[in-house]
């Protein structure tokens, strides 16, 4: 075989040492060739691993659908029942000759003050959120000194960590109290005249003690995801609006919100997705009365808490489905809710004001 | 009317970073002046100190008199008062993705208050015929969005925008460097007419594009001005043994 120069190239160095590294390197390839031949082609582990993540994966469509399937097999009974009516239904209480909506002594069953507990708890805690969020998503993008900035952001990240039944604690002994002894009654006062803030609740819990503790629990959600889009607002924009003459205020409204506003209107439903469903907290300062009411300052119960209440001391099995039917109802609001708002602030920082970086 | 600039002993800092040292210089009005230099020689860094854009970066400090008319802007004015009467143009185009064209072009005015809607329209097509840009978009003025013009056009509209507030200065930083050939040209016919109105200094890597379009040159590197002459004589028998070897092209 003409091919073979081996000879030819070792004569051009000196003999020994070639001859040495010469004979090692030939041995010691031959060593990592046999091994790796050794290790044939490793389809199958490799077909293994695939099959693995891909298991891993289907695994949460399992889950999800598990619970769906679980939850509608288990409220077929309200379901046949009640209809459609479960949702907007109330009767008269034969007994005290009040509008009633839930009544499990006397099996009458309807969802109507829980989507409104939630519904109003919900949208309060919005409101006393979404300012002070965007507030603090602002000053942390551009006004905080860039050495407070880090710290910052990180404490309004931890209130996130806090567990809801701890926020529920602080209401009950903190806020609640001061709601009952300064706030409400002033609120009465002042605001009366509105018919929002009634007199007739001495305990200080309801709708408002339930929507601050929910603004405080949504507050960081909201603006780190505000920070986050804002930060996503390239420089140039803000630098295009100073040029323009702009203050500060000026350049944040129209270099920064505008640009952002996809993305915060996003971080605001995300908020709300996670208010909807809190329960701990909620449960434990709405007062837990199935009643509605205009007055803020009134007893409550949202979807979460009264299944967090009743479920355990449910008997009949027509308590149990109205239940379960809350559950699911709160279920497919809050999946909707909160794969919009993913929606959105998927396409704010992904792109939108980004084409012109 | 443009009016002229008057620099004196003008220093910058970036943190500890020296980035302009003791530039004086004088701009005439309603002339073209080109800043020419290296990358990171301190030439945008100058135009920027010349609408106290400099200082909004929170690290940056100046020092010295800068006169734009009669008036010195670091002793006798507000930040925005002088990024109102001086206009600027960056090297990317950065219109407001989210207004319409009219609104990019109304962005200034309307920032100001200004809310007369029939001085407005007439304002806003000016600007856009003043940037050439006017028979491009009239059609879609209020239904497209900034962003979703072309590149050299994106870059006319934020020229209309910064003439839309009637400065007295317009500031120009490389406005042609993200751009094609004929998008570039069509900018520099631009300068070409709007020097007539405005005072306009264009920072610029290109040396042919200095050469066409401004009387004055001015060569910086590393943070000095090393030559500031009209344009023929800096590219045809410069003072300045570095201006020489830079426009001869033996370094930058």
């Amino acid at each position: 075989m003409p091919e073979i120069r081996i000879p030819e190239i070792s004569a051009h160095r000196p003999k020994a040492a070639t001859h040495d590294r010469g004979a090692a390197e030939t041995s010691l390839q031959s060593d990592v060739r046999r091994f790796l031949l050794s290790r044939g082609n490793s389809a199958w582990t490799d077909r293994g691993f695939h099959g693995l993540m891909v298991l891993c994966a289907l695994s949460i469509f399992g889950i999800v659908g598990l619970i769906v399937w679980q939850l509608i097999q288990r409220s077929q009974l309200s379901w046949h029942t009640f209809g459609f009516s479960f949702f907007f239904h109330s009767f008269m209480d034969p007994v005290t000759h009040t509008l009633s909506f839930w009544d499990p002594v006397n099996s009458q069953f309807s969802a109507l003050p829980f989507l409104y507990g939630t519904l109003v708890s919900s949208f309060l805690a919005l409101a006393i959120a979404v300012p002070l969020a965007v507030g603090v998503a602002i000053f942390l993008t551009e006004m905080c000194p860039r050495r407070l900035r880090a710290p910052l952001a990180f404490l309004t990240e931890l209130l996130a960590a806090i567990p809801s039944v701890i926020y529920g604690l602080w209401a009950m002994f903190i806020l609640v109290p001061l709601l009952r002894q300064y706030v409400n009654p002033r609120l009465v006062d002042w605001f009366g005249w509105t018919g929002l803030f009634n007199n007739d609740n001495p305990t200080g819990l309801g709708f408002l003690a339930a929507g601050i503790i929910l603004a405080i629990m949504i507050l960081p959600i909201i603006s780190s995801l505000t920070r986050e889009v804002m930060l996503a607002v390239p420089q140039s924009q803000r630098e295009a609006v100073l040029a323009l003459g702009a203050t500060r205020w000026e350049m944040i409204r129209m270099g920064v919100l505008r640009n952002a506003r996809i993305g915060i209107v996003g971080g605001i439903i995300l908020g709300l997705g996670r208010a909807l469903g809190e329960t701990m907290a909620v449960t434990m300062v709405i007062g837990n009365s199935p009643e509605i009411h205009r007055s803020l300052l009134s007893n409550g119960a949202s979807m979460s808490s009264v299944i967090a209440n009743e479920f355990t001391e449910a008997v009949s099995d027509m308590h149990v489905s109205a239940l379960i039917e809350i559950g699911l109802a709160l279920f497919f609001v809050t999946i909707i809710v909160n794969a919009f708002a993913q929606l959105l602030v998927w396409a704010v920082t992904r792109g939108t004001p980004a084409q012109t970086r | 009317m443009g009016v002229g600039i008057e620099v004196k002993n003008l220093n910058a800092w970036y943190g500890s970073n020296h980035t302009l040292q003791d530039i004086s210089l004088h701009i005439p009005a309603n002339h073209a002046t080109a800043l020419i230099g290296p990358s990171g020689c301190g030439k945008s860094t100058f135009v920027r100190c010349l609408n106290r854009m400099h200082e909004t970066n929170p690290i940056a400090r100046v020092t010295g008199t800068v006169r734009i008319g009669d008036r010195d802007i670091y002793e006798e004015a507000k930040p925005v008062e002088i990024r109102r009467r001086v206009g600027m143009v960056f090297q990317r185009p950065n219109p407001f993705p989210t207004m319409s064209i009219y609104d990019n072009v109304a962005a200034g005015l309307k920032l100001n208050g200004y809310s007369n809607r029939r001085a407005l329209d007439e304002i806003v097509e000016r600007s856009l015929r003043n940037s050439a840009l006017w028979d491009e978009v009239k059609d879609d003025l209020k239904k497209k969005s900034g962003a979703s013009l072309s590149g050299g056009q994106q870059q006319r509209l934020c020229i209309a925008r910064a003439l839309a507030v009637d400065p007295e200065v317009l500031l120009m930083d490389e406005p042609a460097s993200a751009l094609d050939p004929v998008s570039t040209s069509k900018i520099e016919d631009l300068i070409f007419q709007l020097k007539e109105q405005y005072t306009i200094v264009i920072v610029t890597h290109n040396m042919q594009q200095a050469a066409r379009v401004a009387e004055n040159t001015g060569f910086f590197l590393n943070g000095r001005l090393v030559e500031f002459e009209a344009t023929h004589k800096i590219f045809t028998n410069p003072s300045d043994k570095r201006t020489e070897d830079y426009i001869t092209g033996r370094f930058g």
